[in-house]
């Protein structure tokens, strides 16, 4: 048995459409088999509602008089792309504003116009003969505006990996505040409630197929940046009227120490036209894996630590190495369902007929990382490979002599079998002569943690490990923590020279 | 009941918490204190009906105390029942009931803040 989209949008019209959420949907197959969930069910509605950062709006404010080819323009403080032609401009959910910083940013711009705040509009210009205007200020309304198109390239990510620190500093990341040693879990998306985690083949989902974005009736652009469906993280390029939407369903955010963001509410209507529907349909949260990812190693390659599914991570805590860690959404599931009901309400009120992809979705895409053509300079290029090390159980004086002799202030200690094993610099000796005490050998002055870095490791990385912990140079060690460099603050200056030209 | 109680060492230090332990015979329970050489700040719990006694105490070996009526500041309104506050509380405030909606355990609560900084949408805050 198979269902046309037209008998669909029929039984829509006649207000006879049996309309489920996804969440409702694996206990009907599991009562009435796949045959009789086809049978029965017409629709089903998905939604989520969660941190969308690659979203933003296409605004139109009209001519001014006189008027003005807006080059630069900014909205409260924030700024907004106009390389547009004259009056338009589109502002960006990440872009902060110049004089609040992350408190305040392209996000909250949108939010403050969907609530019906009046924002400040400042836009510059050069003039031309046929636009003479250089400057405007005005306070706008969000009905003032002839267009306000809301225009997201990267939405609905069909699922998100969970995040976890095994480093022992606090982070904040995109994934939210992630606590050292693995102290907590975070992860993001709404599982079996997810649109395209219900149409993972996209055969129901492509270009043109109506949908929920934040309160108002929107439309799949296509296929979203960063789309790989083939690895399970499709995205999907969605517009809508910012008219219409409710600050309800979009909400500004600030991940602290990352920046500002968008909370999206997105929801596909999925119609039910066969039994392959009504299986992808019946996913549940124990079905849909995701990799735990370490956010401690600051490298595009993050190790994954485990898979975990969606039931666990909702569960409240999950186990990592025989221990239980707590979990934290950043994603909200009870906005999530309230997008899939209402949505669901729309569609058993008659107020949305369904459509087939008038374009599909490329379901086989994998995503590449960026094709670099200029290499980032690496620790080894600038390390100082003259190093000047002692061993643990050499006297104090002896590790100042060495300093002296080797115009250094680092000296990093090593054992017998020549690994790392801890640090003195001129601060250490000078500290054990001026109080004199039991300290006798090197050993008993040197600091035993010691931050280092390795050949390969980009120069960036390093430079914040030296600012985040306050400090001037770093061992480079091997593979098996022998000293083969160090590099100092001094070092960084020879990328003036051959990088920085 | 929880105490806030601020003590400056300028005048000499003074063993204030364990003297109006002494003194009152109320066992503290210390929360949180950040102390160093020149100032301190601790958060205490006492039983209610003796918070008075141990506040009078305390001010009377020169400390500031303020009853603490209140946890962190909750705006409903800016809530969206994410959740991201709820693994990195300490005390366990914060759950969801059986329909993800964020429930909070107030007395729970010791004000370290760190919510505040993990909340995306600004909703918690600390009381004034």
């Amino acid at each position: 048995m198979r269902k046309s989209i037209d008998q669909i949008n029929e039984r829509i019209r006649d207000g006879n459409a049996r309309v489920v959420t996804a969440e409702e949907m694996p206990k009907i197959v599991a009562e009435l088999g796949e045959d009789g969930a086809l049978k029965e069910v017409d629709v089903v509605t998905t939604g989520t509602f969660g941190a969308m950062c690659s979203s933003g709006a296409f605004l139109n404010f009209g001519h001014a008089e006189p008027p003005i080819r807006m080059e630069r323009i900014w909205l409260n403080d924030v700024e907004a792309y106009g390389g547009l032609a004259a009056v338009d401009a589109y502002i960006g959910a990440t872009q902060q504003s110049e004089t609040r910083g992350e408190e305040y940013g392209g996000a909250h711009v949108i939010e403050d116009l969907v609530a019906g705040k009046a924002v400040s509009l400042r836009a510059i210009s050069k003039g031309t003969d046929c636009y003479p205007r250089r400057t405007i200020t005005t306070e706008l309304l969000l009905e003032h505006l002839n267009q306000a198109i809301m225009c997201n390239p990267r939405n609905a990510y069909q699922r998100y990996n969970a995040a976890v620190n095994t480093t022992d500093r606090t982070l904040h990341t995109y994934m939210g505040t992630l606590l050292p040693s693995s102290g907590n879990v975070t992860f993001s998306g709404a599982g079996l409630l997810n649109p395209i985690s219900n149409d993972p083949k996209l055969r129901l989902i492509g270009s043109g197929v109506p949908i929920f974005l934040c309160g108002a009736p929107g439309m799949v652009v296509g296929e979203g940046t960063q789309h790989s469906s083939a690895g399970g993280f499709s995205t999907l390029m969605v517009t809508g009227d910012l008219k219409q939407m409710s600050q309800d369903f979009l909400r500004a955010a600030t991940m602290t120490g990352y920046g500002v963001t968008l909370y999206v509410g997105l929801g596909v209507p999925l119609p039910v036209i066969d039994k392959e529907v009504v299986r992808a349909t019946a996913v549940r949260d124990e079905d849909i894996s995701v990799d735990l990812i370490d956010y401690g190693i600051p490298s595009r390659n993050r190790p994954a630590l485990r898979k975990v599914t969606y039931a666990e991570l909702r569960s409240g805590s999950i186990n990592l190495n025989g221990e239980e860690i707590r979990t934290s959404s950043l994603s909200s599931f009870r906005r999530a369902r309230q997008v899939a009901e209402t949505l669901k309400d729309w569609i058993k009120a008659g107020k949305m007929e369904l459509s087939l992809p008038t374009r599909s979705i490329d379901p086989k895409r994998v995503v590449r990382p960026m094709h670099e053509t200029v290499k980032t300079p690496r620790v080894l290029d600038i390390m100082d490979r003259n190093i000047v090390s002692i061993g643990e159980e050499e006297e104090i004086r002896t590790a100042a002599l060495k300093l002296l002799k080797g115009e250094t202030n680092h000296l990093p200690v090593v054992n017998s079998e020549g690994r790392l094993v801890g640090i003195v610099t001129t601060f250490d000796i000078s500290k054990a002569v001026a109080n004199p005490g039991k300290a006798n050998l090197v050993r008993d002055i040197m600091k035993k943690k010691v931050i280092t870095t390795t050949p390969d490791e980009s120069v960036d990385v390093a430079v914040r490990k030296l600012e985040q912990h306050n400090i001037s140079a770093l061992p480079v060690v091997d593979g098996n923590n022998h000293v083969v460099a160090i590099l100092t603050a001094i070092n960084l200056g020879k990328l003036f020279g051959r990088w920085l030209k | 009941m929880k105490l806030l109680v601020n003590f400056s060492r300028g005048k000499g230090r003074k063993p204030i918490i364990a003297q109006a332990v002494r003194d009152t015979g109320v066992l503290i329970t210390v929360e949180r204190a950040v102390i160093d050489s020149s100032e301190g700040e601790a958060l205490i719990d006492v039983p209610d009906d003796q918070c008075r006694l141990v506040r009078d105490k305390m001010t009377s070996l020169g400390a500031d105390v303020r009853i603490l009526e209140h946890g962190i500041t909750f705006n409903e309104s800016e809530c969206v029942d994410c959740g991201a506050c709820i693994s990195i509380c300490p005390r366990d405030v914060f759950s969801f009931d059986d329909e993800f909606r964020l429930r909070l355990a107030e007395e729970r609560c010791i004000l370290c803040g760190k919510c505040v900084d993990a909340c995306p949408h600004d909703a918690l805050t600390m009381p004034l």
